[in-house]
């Protein structure tokens, strides 16, 4: 009586494939490699931060991306952000599928790169599997040990760099190197270079198959509309299912007329999977439509002189003999979401403050009589530079007559670039004049040295105690 | 032969009960094991490292993780690891990180903090906590005191006086401040009439007869501390009596005039003796520094 008490991962050794999808796969792993490895190395002039383009400046607490300067209060932002990712990834899921996966995902793309490096090493698939087979010997050790070492090092430079997008890069570089770079980068070197090496050389397809959480619940965004990557079976199969091409059934004709289907049962579809399943058995969830089977099925189809076609991008309805049209009414949906939260969040990032100016009032106590009978409140005024410029601001009140305001000198104040200042301001009034006991009135302040005087108001509320 | 590597066959334990009930070998996933190992691993460095066992009426200290910090008195305390020895160690840091901050405001005079934007942000963050610590329970937490008890630091009223050296000497040396009772001295005639003349000092409308023969009394008896022009003394701390503000009797929450002018009778009458303790003792001479600068600036000072 043979079972499995569970099962040990089958290892995977993909085949090498050319074709359509392989090389957009290649363009996306350039672009995003390109985009990831040198962007902190961009440099972009800066008067009071390095220069550097994209910079996350935690010590700080300002993000530098190009010329937007993000503060800790444009947390919003973020959440913006990801709103227009989850739309985003809605979207595109209804409309083409699980591309996010086989195209984007970083997991595909480092797996890819250490795929590369697997076959660069140890050779094609057949190479690699009898390698796995044979006994240990020096080649062997030689082989696997330089995988793991290549593996390594591209683990290291991706965790690196990461790192490099929090500081100054050539600065952090040199003093990762002297031992001087603060602990935290050392830490998350390590972190990274220790999951990275794991995941994309260890793991692999079994972090999207098991732990992806995507892979989970991506088949609530699927419709019959939406593209998959899928075997033609009516095609493939016919009533007599696949056969090799043997010499009665090399020509389609004869195939078509025996009700043979299409498929010669090549294999090539199944070697080249980089999640090992075979796609001839419908829609798995395993499926990160990376489209290499598609490569690997033309190919052939090519060879033989087939038309191209047996596995393609295609819907459950097409399939089906449907008509279908990817972009019905939920898919539009969702792009209508998209469009208006990107405009939203680009309206919100154009249209921010260049100071921000907070006004909050001292509430213990409300309010104090002075010596000659005066009422007077206090308020804690806070101004935020966000500009890169030395601003000089002149600070007033107004919409509360007669009443006077004491900054203790400071009624003029210099806030220095991506700075903010606090101050103490006074204001007294006479109680007899007072018509009710809040009375709203606003703080004013007015850019001086600048050639377009920007001004800002904030307004507040003076208490006025009337029990007497 | 790839397939037996990968794929272990089911092993029991050689036994069948009842035809074909058998039990199952199975084995831990080796990544669940290893993992166990680990943790056994890592509790014997902790055991090593940290204070873990207990042994009689005390414990195992921990090996090769010393905590070695300095206390605010400026001894070096080398101790086992310990959550109140990293606190110290924690509190040593910051101490060290504030440090060029307050040597640079104990160096500095009053009016340097007050033109520095920086220095005296830094002076206001720490006076607050100082300030609440030290101060809030008499003069509660936004400075505005309690009438009748505690003096309000935040009008423009100042009994020992409200520059920067005479809230230092407040703080630092203390106050102690007395008004006499007359009970004895005045009749009750006499009380009411200086009490309607003080009231009438501040402007309120009080009969002409009571005040003038209340400023005869005034000037017999209470001018001495208040005073000719009843404004008060800085250097015995004797209340203005001709401004609005009122630090002992409440005569804003007063209802009527008679109200008023009994409230101050009162006064007149018993007497009232407060204190200020000193705090040369208890505070630094850079906290007092900061605390005189903060109360300075809360309420307008002079």
């Amino acid at each position: 009586m043979t079972q499995t008490a569970y099962q040990s991962r089958i290892p995977i050794y993909p085949r090498s494939v050319k074709g359509r999808f392989r090389t957009i796969k290649y363009a996306v792993l350039t672009l995003a490699y390109g985009v990831y490895f040198l962007l902190p190395w961009l440099r972009w002039a800066r008067e009071n931060a390095p220069d550097q383009a994209v910079l996350f400046d935690l010590a700080g607490r300002h993000f530098y991306l190009f010329d937007l300067v993000v503060y800790a209060q444009d947390i919003f932002w973020l959440a913006g952000v990801l709103i227009i990712f989850a739309l985003l990834m809605f979207f595109v899921t209804g409309v083409a599928g699980r591309v996010f996966c086989g195209y984007f995902c970083f997991q595909t793309l480092w797996t890819d790169v250490y795929i590369l490096i697997e076959r660069l090493v140890q050779g094609e698939r057949n190479a690699r599997i009898k390698l796995a087979d044979a006994p240990w010997s020096k080649t062997k050790f030689f082989k696997l040990g330089m995988t793991h070492v290549l593996w390594l090092a591209m683990a290291f430079v991706t965790g690196l760099t990461f790192v490099l997008y929090w500081g100054n890069a050539p600065q952090l570089v040199l003093d990762f190197f002297r031992g001087e770079a603060p602990f935290a980068a050392y830490a998350t070197t390590l972190f990274l270079t220790a999951t990275t090496y794991v995941m994309a050389g260890l793991a692999r397809e079994q972090v999207c198959t098991y732990m992806c959480p995507y892979a989970r619940f991506q088949g609530v965004m699927f419709d019959r509309d939406t593209l998959i990557v899928a075997y033609d079976e009516q095609r493939g199969e016919r009533e007599q299912g696949r056969h090799k091409p043997s010499k009665d059934y090399m020509a389609r004709e004869a195939r078509i007329a025996d009700k043979v289907g299409d498929c010669i049962d090549c294999g090539y579809c199944v070697q080249v999977c980089p999640v090992g399943i075979d796609i001839r058995n419908g829609l798995q969830y395993q499926c990160i439509s990376c489209a290499l089977c598609i490569d690997a099925c033309d190919t052939i189809m090519d060879s033989i002189g087939y038309p191209r076609g047996l596995i393609r991008y295609t819907s459950q309805k097409a399939l089906e003999g449907e008509k279908s049209n990817p972009f019905n009414l939920k898919n539009l949906g969702y792009a209508l979401a998209l469009i208006a939260a990107v405009g939203l969040l680009t309206w919100a990032i154009s249209h921010r403050d260049k100071v921000e100016l907070s006004v909050a009032q001292f509430r213990q106590p409300m309010s104090v009589t002075l010596s000659d009978g005066r009422i007077q409140n206090r308020y804690e005024i806070k101004i935020n530079n966000k500009t890169s410029e030395s601003i000089r601001y002149r600070i007033s009140i107004g919409g509360l007559p007669q009443a006077e305001l004491d900054l203790g000198g400071n009624e003029e104040v210099t806030v220095s670039p991506e700075h903010s200042l606090k101050l103490m301001a006074k204001v007294n009034r006479r109680p007899e004049i007072a018509e009710q006991e809040r009375q709203s009135f606003e703080f004013v302040i007015r850019q001086i040295n600048s050639e377009q005087p920007l001004t800002t108001r904030r307004t507040t509320v003076f208490y006025t105690p009337l029990t007497r | 032969m790839s397939k037996d590597k990968t794929q272990k066959t089911v092993q029991t334990t050689g036994h069948a009960w009842d035809g074909d009930l058998q039990e199952f070998n199975n084995p831990l996933p080796t990544w669940w094991l290893w993992a166990f190992y680990a943790t056994v691993v890592f509790a014997i460095i902790y055991w090593i490292l940290y204070p873990t066992l207990p042994i009689g009426d005390t414990y195992t200290k921990g090996a090769f993780n010393d905590i070695t910090y300095t206390t605010e008195d400026g001894k070096t305390e080398t101790t086992h690891w310990n959550t109140r020895a990293l606190f110290e160690k924690e509190m040593q840091e910051a101490r060290e990180a504030q440090a060029k901050y307050v040597e640079q405001l104990s160096q500095a005079s009053y009016q340097e903090i007050q033109s520095d934007p920086e220095q005296s942000g830094f002076a206001f963050s720490m006076a607050k906590v100082l300030f609440a610590d030290n101060c809030a329970a008499c003069h509660q937490t936004g400075g505005n005191g309690v009438i009748g008890m505690y003096p309000n630091l935040i009008d423009d009223a100042w009994l020992w006086g409200g520059s920067f050296e005479q809230i230092e000497q407040t703080i630092r040396e203390g106050r102690q401040g007395n008004m006499p009772g007359f009970k004895g001295q005045l009749s009750s005639q006499q009380t009411g009439d200086v009490s309607a003349y003080v009231l009438s000092l501040s402007g309120h409308d009080m009969a002409e007869d009571e005040i003038s023969r209340g400023e005869q009394i005034f000037a017999a008896n209470c001018a001495v501390c208040h005073g000719e022009d009843a404004k008060g003394k800085t250097m015995m701390g004797s209340a203005n009596l001709i401004d609005s503000i009122w630090t002992i009797v409440n005569i804003p929450a007063a209802g009527s005039l008679e109200q008023k002018k009994s409230a101050v009778m009162q006064l007149v009458r018993n007497g009232k003796s407060r204190h200020m303790p000193a705090w040369k003792a208890r505070l630094s001479d850079t906290e007092i520094k900061i605390l005189t600068y903060y109360v300075h600036e809360m309420g307008g000072g002079k």
